[in-house]
């Protein structure tokens, strides 16, 4: 049985979110092996378990967590040498990227981003990419010594606990970490909060573009939000002109979201942006350009002024919440 | 302060790319070509780090004859000198191969930071800056949306999921900036017309010692199929006479959002 490793991102112990994704996929192609670093790391042994890891190696090291992808990489490739898996699998995150992208240098070995699907085929691995925003799915197979290395998109799979299968093996490690060639340190962490539910879990999102003219027009997406219980997000030509954070930006190289109702606010539609929100279950757009793409992907699209209709769009939704 | 920028040209990303269906690759035949809009914040942070201390922004790109005129682009913003690394041998070269040709061509030089945008506009796998820093065996800034360099030391705000990290690394260093770190200028008339002059050399797979060892010779990967992804059909559009919003806190109703 091939075997598949995961790169297991965790947060205090918590396995990000596109980690069950990927272990819920890993588990349908091989035996499967997380690899979870960082402090706090071994907390997350369980819930790996259960998503379908047989075996976890664990490295609590402060320096996973302080220093960008080297100490990780520098491991990887020494468990990596000794087990040889055929495939690693990592999230399409800020880190994933950084390792995979390294590791993929240091072992000379394919490196393919951007997946939304693996396969087996011809006993190695086909995987699926969408490229030019989805419009096409291009498919890849890595020709290099194994493993391949694969950077999976968040919200690709949907994560189901395995049925079946016990507790983790778990080893932990104690391999001296390197700390003493030229490395990226972390010096503090800043948190950009926004009230209401994070982007990523949100079921409702409203989305602001370009279209809505001055930054603080998102005041009226603020309120709509709030109305709906909804998250907000915006296009990358918004967070790009400085009006709101990255960690708003939704698409191609922001997030990618999947929720039942994206309600597009003067956004046109550019492939960077809806690579990363067309798998909503139901697109509303409303935008003053009645060629605008994003007309091409609406369940509901609405041509008008968005400083119009938002402020009457909220009356209205207070209204029928009132009834 | 000597810094290098990494540029790629691309298909101009306002126009939607197309791939040949015989080779899989990117079609670069009628469409214009452009400056990864990415890269243009590259440079533009590479001037702005030479105009505050000193030194000279080199650029560099690997691609066919034509990227020249990504190169010159660059120039024309401000850069100093630009290399070209092109060989008929380097064609469909993926991340890691192009990473490698790159790591080559400067070998021997000496750059305190080397800029490149997070990832092109048009592959946008992101792999080749940390595949450059891994390969020259450099510290990697990753994802900057604030760049500070001073005492032999660059600092980054790098963007995270909920926020932004604090970040630094001793030069030389590589660092990826995003769109969100600068506004690119404009090349002003005088600075197209000293592009020209400036030096930009070409090299090719035998001056940097890759012969044999590059592009198709050495691909990890392959593209074998590309399809058409299934479309969303478009549903209903209207035209906001009045009843816009109504309509659509009626379908909001619908989908029992409210």
């Amino acid at each position: 049985m091939a075997g598949v490793w995961v790169f297991a991102e965790t947060v205090d112990g918590t396995p990000k979110p596109v980690v069950l994704e990927l272990l819920t996929k890993a588990r349908a192609l091989g035996e499967t092996t997380a690899v979870a670093l960082g402090p706090g790391a071994s907390k997350s042994v369980e819930a790996l378990g259960k998503y379908g890891a047989k075996k976890v190696y664990v490295h609590e090291d402060p320096a996973f967590r302080e220093i960008l992808a080297t100490p990780a990489v520098d491991l990887l490739t020494r468990l990596i040498e000794k087990d040889k898996p055929d495939l690693v699998v990592f999230g399409m995150t800020y880190d994933g990227r950084d390792v995979a992208s390294r590791l993929s240098a240091r072992l000379g070995t394919a490196l393919i981003a951007n997946a939304t699907d693996v396969t087996t085929r011809a006993g190695g691995w086909a995987i699926v990419s969408p490229m030019f925003g989805g419009s096409l799915l291009v498919t890849t197979v890595p020709k290099a010594t194994a493993p391949a290395l694969v950077l999976i998109r968040p919200k690709a799979v949907a994560a189901e606990p395995a049925g079946s299968g016990g507790a983790a093996q778990v080893e932990m490690l104690s391999d001296p970490v390197d700390t003493g060639k030229p490395v990226a340190r972390v010096l503090r962490r800043e948190t950009e909060k926004a009230s209401g539910p994070r982007l990523e879990d949100a079921a409702i999102i409203v989305s602001g573009g370009r279209g809505l003219g001055a930054p603080e027009n998102f005041k009226m997406l603020d309120e709509l939000a709030a109305e709906l219980g909804a998250a907000v997000g915006a296009s990358r030509a918004v967070v790009d002109a400085g009006w709101k954070p990255y960690s708003f930006q939704i698409g191609q190289t922001g997030k990618t979201v999947k929720p039942t109702v994206y309600i597009a606010l003067g956004i046109s539609g550019a492939m960077q942006h809806t690579v990363g929100m067309k798998g909503a279950r139901t697109i509303i757009a409303i935008n003053k350009d009645p060629e605008a793409p994003i007309f091409k992907l609406a369940d509901l699209g609405v041509v008008g002024d968005v400083h119009k209709i938002v402020p009457q769009l909220i009356q209205e939704v207070r209204s029928r919440k009132g009834k | 302060m000597n810094v290098l920028v990494c540029v790629k040209q691309i298909p101009d990303p306002n126009a939607p790319g197309k791939l040949d269906p015989g080779s899989k690759r990117l079609v670069r035949e009628g469409v214009d070509l452009v400056l990864d809009p990415g890269d243009e914040h590259g440079v533009e942070a590479g001037l702005q780090l030479v105009e505050k201390d000193a030194g000279e922004v080199t650029i560099i790109s690997m691609g066919p004859l034509k990227a020249l005129e990504a190169i010159r682009r660059a120039l024309a913003m401000g850069a100093h000198r630009g290399i070209l690394v092109t060989d008929p041998g380097l064609e469909n070269s993926d991340a890691l191969s192009t990473a490698r040709a790159i790591a080559a061509a400067i070998k021997g030089k000496s750059y305190d930071l080397i800029i490149c945008g997070t990832e092109s506009t048009d592959g946008s796998s992101g792999a080749v800056p940390a595949q450059l820093a891994e390969l020259l065996g450099l510290p990697l800034l990753s994802f900057a949306k604030k760049l500070e360099v001073a005492q032999g030391r660059a600092v980054i705000d790098r963007q995270t999921d909920d926020g932004y990290d604090v970040v630094e690394a001793q030069l030389p260093a590589i660092v990826t900036v995003t769109g969100g770190i600068n506004e690119a200028r404009y090349p002003a008339l005088r600075g197209i017309m000293q592009a020209k002059n400036k030096e930009v050399k070409q090299v090719g797979l035998s001056d940097i010692g890759l012969d044999g060892q590059a592009g198709k010779a050495a691909l990890t990967q392959e593209v074998i199929d590309a399809t058409p992804a299934e479309a969303r059909k478009a549903g209903e559009v209207v035209e906001d006479k009045g009843e816009g919003a109504k309509r659509v806190a009626d379908f909001l109703k619908e989908l029992k959002v409210i």
